[in-house]
């Protein structure tokens, strides 16, 4: 069973699609797929080969992380209808909280760098996020504030609070166990961690496939062919485990690998020693954050009430969802979530500063819209957001790769927004 | 108004509610009895639509009571009156476009596994049955319902209404969008799910299919009930002087609204 979007290739055009529509791949994500393909082989081409490296692509996959979360539950705020502008604001005022709590309260009660630090940093700011979410929601919903008000006057309200915490010092440095959280060499997971974890993901792949079939023969229902399962399969364990492969070959640097060998216990051989990297803590978190808020919304009640709301708000209202609490909780989610980002990039920067996620809505809000989030509400994906974060920092990084002046960057992520808004909706009218 | 003994299946009295000032709906009692079609007829803006949305729960009446089995029945939430069995195909069908047909015929009922998720394959089984009985050629299951033509999307309203064991179902106009064949069908329905002991709300603007369905008409003008009949006693061009005039004849029962 597929989400509740549109994901099957129209029956007009069955001749050029009868194999995407054998696999059931959504058309539009495999468009985003090559969108991406082309920008990265572009960017390689024009850097002289230093954008597709392990190096590079690492920290791309770290950089994506903060703003993919977030992505992915403005997903479901836009899906409904509504717009969050307050979430780079939320980031900021959640980070300061967190920084805070850990350099200044709980070292007074653990000491400082205790074991339970980053834990109760993180459940701070989850909470701190979630409550300012669930707030801002119960303004929208049970109030009637447009939400495009609310969360424009939440843009300020909580970006003045990120500066009111400290008065606007930068709280530095964080907790060594909070600062994982970041990625760095601290958050960087290594070779067999990252081995178990890709293998762990291709299990689930195929177990998941096949179950899926399983229970629709036993309903009877039309399967796709037995090799179109078995081709979706590979190439989505292929996908993993090339990711697996690329982080794990991009090694530590030499000083830091020797300082990790000797606290290893380990001879310092005379070539150097080759330890990956791996796969970052903060994109193994954009990745679960990934899979339960699409499990939250193709397979829960919550999420077919979100889609439903957002494809007719009259409709969801009659069928008897209490549509009202429903929108206070996919603000509440928005906000937990900006909570989880903000200790990413709090972790990242190994500091707390109130100009932090400054902008962020705006790429959150650009990231879900090019990953196929209608702006007119009741379709998007979590998964083509995700892809829409990766795409604009693929643009953003290949850009600083090039040297390319900041202002000229902005222009050229602006204009990419509008074009692929364009593109988009004359796919959609195409298909209509 | 009785036409035999039996306790109506819904009972509304004296019912009232204004937005704005404006009374959408002044005073109307209508009564319904199981195996019965009630055909509710009025100029648009008479408080038909109204006054069937007060019955459904949309709307909450600023006066009068609900009897349901001649019981008082509390219908603040469409969720009440689904609770007691009352259910309602909309005008506009109020469908969720962007979601296929499973999943619109069970929203805010969905099925769910023992582990809280959303039970699709269990829904799309039911759905491929009830749709079978309304609209056999309907293959359309995994799509949207936005792609679907507007009977498949009326079949779709309709066994939202009737998956659950509807006792009383309110139609809204429920042919205004369909050709001749379609139409037939929806009659062939109601006539089919009359028999079946429910009771039908046949809200419609166009007398003659509501003549040969029904029977018994009430008219609705300006938010008054002018007055209810059984078919047999009235004539057309009675209840169109009813709906037109608010004129009532000699074989109706008046009420507040007729001149």
């Amino acid at each position: 069973m597929t989400a509740p979007v549109a994901s099957t290739a129209p029956p007009s055009s069955a001749a050029s699609g009868s194999l995407l529509s054998k696999l059931e791949i959504d058309a539009r994500m495999l468009g985003m797929l090559a969108a991406l393909a082309v920008i990265w082989v572009g960017f390689d081409l024009l850097s002289g080969g230093i954008f597709l490296t392990p190096r590079n692509l690492w920290n791309l996959s770290v950089q994506t992380a903060s703003v993919a979360i977030m992505a992915t539950g403005m997903v479901l705020v836009i899906v409904t209808r509504n717009i969050d502008l307050s979430v780079g604001a939320i980031l900021g005022v959640t980070g300061m909280i967190i920084g805070v709590v850990q350099v200044q309260w709980l070292p007074a009660y653990l000491g400082f760098e205790h074991w339970l630090t980053a834990p109760i940093a993180v459940l701070v700011a989850i909470a701190v996020g979630g409550l300012i979410g669930l707030f801002q929601g119960w303004l929208i919903a049970y109030l009637g504030i447009p939400s495009f008000i609310v969360t424009l006057g939440g843009l300020l309200v909580w970006r003045g609070a990120a500066w009111w915490v400290t008065t606007g010092q930068t709280i530095a440095p964080m907790d060594a166990n909070f600062k994982a959280l970041g990625g760095g060499v601290e958050g960087a997971l290594g070779a067999n961690a990252t081995w178990i974890i890709a293998a762990a993901a291709c299990g689930i792949i195929i177990v998941a496939l096949g179950l899926s079939r399983r229970r629709r023969l036993s309903f009877g229902f039309p399967v796709r062919p037995g090799w179109a399962d078995a081709v979706i399969a590979a190439f989505a364990c292929g996908a993993v485990l090339g990711t697996a492969w690329i982080f794990n070959a991009y090694p530590l640097p030499a000083r830091t690998a020797r300082r990790w060998a000797e606290a290893n216990g380990i001879a310092w051989p005379e070539g150097g020693l080759f330890i990956s990297h791996g796969i970052a803590l903060p994109v193994v978190i954009a990745v679960l954050v990934g899979l339960v808020m699409t499990f939250i919304a193709t397979r829960r009640r919550f999420g077919r009430y979100v889609f439903a709301i957002g494809g007719n708000p009259e409709a969801a209202e009659l069928s008897g969802i209490n549509t009202r609490w429903t929108l206070m909780k996919v603000f509440g989610l928005m906000g937990l979530l900006c909570g989880i980002s903000a200790c990413i990039s709090t972790a990242r920067l190994n500091a707390a500063t109130n100009a932090a996620g400054s902008l962020d809505e705006l790429y959150v809000i650009a990231s879900a819209v090019i990953g196929g989030t209608s702006l007119a509400g009741g379709i998007g994906t979590i998964a083509g957001a995700m892809l829409g974060a990766l795409v604009m920092q693929s643009l953003q990084s290949g850009m600083v790769l090039l040297g390319v002046d900041t202002p000229l960057q902005n222009i050229v992520v602006g204009a990419v927004l509008v074009l692929a808004v364009w593109v988009d909706s004359l796919y959609r009218r195409r298909i209509k | 108004m009785s036409t035999n003994g039996t306790t109506p299946l819904v009972e509304m009295r004296n019912i009232s509610i204004a937005f704005g000032g404006i009374k959408a709906v002044d005073g109307v009692s209508v009564d319904l009895r199981p195996g019965e079609v009630v055909g509710l007829l009025g100029h648009n803006g008479a408080g038909k639509s109204t006054l069937i949305k007060i019955l459904s729960g949309a709307y909450r009446p600023d006066a009068g009571e609900i009897y349901v089995n001649g019981q008082h029945a509390d219908i603040a939430t469409p969720r009440d009156a689904k609770r007691y069995g009352i259910e309602t195909i909309y005008q506009t069908l109020a469908l969720a476009d962007n979601i296929d047909a499973a999943g619109n015929i069970f929203l805010g009922r969905e099925v769910l596994t023992p582990y809280g998720t959303l039970d699709d394959a269990t829904m799309e089984a039911e759905t491929r049955k009830v749709m079978a009985r309304l609209n056999p050629h309907f293959r359309r299951f995994k799509e949207p319902v936005k792609a679907l033509s507007g009977g498949q999307r009326q079949s779709v309203a309709i066994a939202r209404a009737i998956y659950f064991n509807a006792r009383v179902l309110i139609m809204d106009e429920p042919t205004a969008a369909l050709g001749p064949a379609e139409t037939q069908q929806v009659a062939d329905l109601v006539l089919q799910l009359k028999k079946e002991g429910i009771g039908i709300f046949l809200i419609s603007h166009d007398i003659h299919d509501v003549f040969g369905l029904a029977d018994r008409v009430s008219v609705m003008k300006n938010g008054k009930l002018v007055g209810s009949a059984s078919v047999q006693d009235v004539t057309q061009d009675e209840v169109l002087g009813m709906i037109i005039l608010g004129k009532c004849p000699p074989g109706a029962t008046p009420g507040p609204g007729a001149s």
